[in-house]
């Protein structure tokens, strides 16, 4: 279990709790507005790019080759830059804030 | 009436109406909303249907669009495994089994039907479509025991799937009438890409091959061309021939529809209180100055969004990017834009099994679409110089020694 906040693109903080799937998920199964997951997390359409609280970059790691080409020229794209498909929630992320990006 | 009062009735519980009830309630529109769909559950990802979820032993969950709390939550009435027989647009209802529903908007969200090849012993119990969660269960199941898996039709779906049961180590052999792969949505040189690859993962894959009937002999299927040679045997088939817009309700109710039910840039049909969204509706795109029937996930999406703002009395938003994904063995292509139409396709990279590599398509110098191979940045980078109607120079495009971000800046020829 994870406790994930969610701040939307219009500064509403949302709180989830997860145990399984990804940060896209977890977003999308609560309405978490900005994130949408069109493809459903498979790393093809970029509806799910949130940014990492700094603190949190080590334990939730890099962007994996194929995520990072994605991001690479996404808008609002940093080195804080996740898709948050490619992030599996695990108990380490208890705790974790993340800043939804949205289009 | 006040907007509170307002009854939308959404037909199809696929992946454009799960959006609409998003959007519609995401702006706090306050009125009753209830959607009616023929397949037993609530609205899934039909991506995963032909590429992870079809082998044996694979996770076949559906993947939900969005969880079944959502619709309680959202004040969504369900009205599941149940089809609308027709609309009477004078009493403004429409026939569901013996209940006649009233609605003020009415959102047809039909999606489309698998085509069916003329072929004699197409009614085989071995002969499999792939549109619903119950087709792929069914093709699943009868996987198991199959060696050989016929193909009929090499478009997206056809391939993934025998991408997935090749590597599920099935026998798979590919037919294709025309005499390319992927020939309605892509060029000759990404078709040619793709046929290699499927071959070299041991795909017997032909091509101007028509298959006219179907019989079965000993236990096997047996395809049959129009000269009656035997084309291959199998133990089971699986129609990939493409898909028509379901617009038999509409066309039905005398609403306008010509390869699918003609909608403004709101997503109105003729009649003003009835919407068409998805795979079953046609729509004139400014970015291509035509009308355009799209099926696709992003094309439910942003058509989703658009009525929600129509019925809301929102602006309409922006015209999006067209853009699609299909994943094939360790394959992703993902495309920007619509290639139709294109008068100049210029290769970026080599089109060569283990490589990435970018089709980029031109139409009177602007850029209308690109086919990335492996090569994201290609993908992201194309979706922004389409919508800007770029006219990227064709030098810079086919030289890899030079950096694709330069176009963003010099999207210009120079020649
Ligand atoms: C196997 C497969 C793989 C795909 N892969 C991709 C992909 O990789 N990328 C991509 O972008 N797109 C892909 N697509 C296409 C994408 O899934 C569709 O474009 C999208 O689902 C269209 O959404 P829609 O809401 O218009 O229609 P659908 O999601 O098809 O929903 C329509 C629903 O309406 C129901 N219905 C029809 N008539 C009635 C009636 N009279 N009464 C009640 N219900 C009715 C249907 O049964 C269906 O449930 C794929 C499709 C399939 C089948």
């Amino acid at each position: 279990m994870a406790r994930i906040t969610y701040i939307t693109p219009d500064g509403q903080q949302v709180v989830v709790e997860a145990s399984s799937g990804s940060l896209m998920t977890a977003a999308v199964q609560n309405q978490v507005d900005g994130i949408e997951g069109a493809c459903g997390g498979v790393c093809s359409c970029a509806t799910c790019h949130i940014h990492i609280d700094a603190a949190w970059m080590d334990r939730v790691g890099p962007a994996g080759d194929a995520e990072a080409a994605m991001l690479e020229l996404e808008d609002g794209s940093t080195s804080a830059s996740r898709l948050g498909c490619q992030v599996p929630i695990r108990p380490e992320l208890d705790g974790l804030t993340v800043r939804v990006v949205g289009r | 009436m006040s907007a509170a009062q307002q009854h939308c009735v959404i037909v199809g519980a696929g992946h454009a109406a799960a959006q609409l009830c998003a959007s519609l309630r995401q702006a706090q529109w306050p009125g009753r909303i209830t959607l009616v769909g023929d397949e037993p559950g609530i609205p899934y990802h039909r991506p995963p249907l032909s590429k992870s979820q079809l082998h044996p032993g694979a996770d076949a969950s559906l993947q939900m669009i969005r969880p079944a709390e959502f619709y309680a939550k959202q004040q969504v009435e369900l009205r599941l495994a149940q089809t609308v027989q027709s609309i009477n647009r004078e009493r403004r209802t429409v026939d569901v089994g013996q209940t006649k529903l009233p609605y003020d908007t009415l959102v047809l969200a039909t999606g489309s039907l698998n085509r069916r090849p003329p072929i004699t012993g197409i009614e085989h119990p071995r002969v499999f479509s792939l549109r619903t969660a119950a087709d792929a269960e069914a093709l699943r199941d009868q996987v198991q025991d199959a060696e050989h898996v016929a193909i009929i039709g090499a478009g997206f779906i056809g391939l993934e799937v025998a991408s997935a049961l090749r590597k599920i180590g099935r026998d798979v052999t590919v037919l294709e009438m025309a005499n390319r792969v992927l020939s309605r949505v892509t060029s000759p040189a990404v078709s040619a890409y793709f046929s290699s690859l499927h071959r070299e993962h041991g795909v017997d894959l032909r091509t101007g091959v028509s298959v006219s009937m179907i019989q079965e002999k000993e236990g096997h299927l047996t395809l049959l061309d129009g000269d009656d040679s035997v084309v291959c045997r199998a133990d089971l088939i699986v129609l990939g021939a493409g898909a028509r817009p379901n617009d038999d309700l509409a066309r039905l109710a005398n609403l306008e529809v010509n390869n699918g039910i003609l909608v403004d840039e709101a997503n109105r049909t003729c009649d003003p209180v009835i919407f068409a969204m998805g795979d079953c509706c046609n729509q004139f795109r400014p970015l291509y100055q035509t009308r355009l029937r799209l099926e696709s996930v992003q094309n439910a999406i942003d058509q989703a969004k658009i009525i929600a703002a129509a019925i809301c009395g929102l602006p309409l938003p922006a015209e999006t990017l067209p853009w699609f994904w299909s994943d094939q063995y360790d394959v992703k292509l993902q495309i920007a834009g619509v290639s139709a139409g294109y008068d100049e396709c210029i290769l970026r990279g080599v089109a060569k099994p283990d490589s990435s590599f970018s089709a980029w398509y031109l139409q009177r110098d602007r850029l209308i679409a690109v086919d990335a191979i492996n090569d994201p940045r290609a993908y992201v980078l194309a979706g922004k110089l389409i919508l800007r109607g770029a006219r990227p120079s064709p030098q810079v495009l086919a030289d890899t020694g030079r950096e694709l971000k330069e176009l963003l800046s010099s999207e210009t020829r120079t020649s």
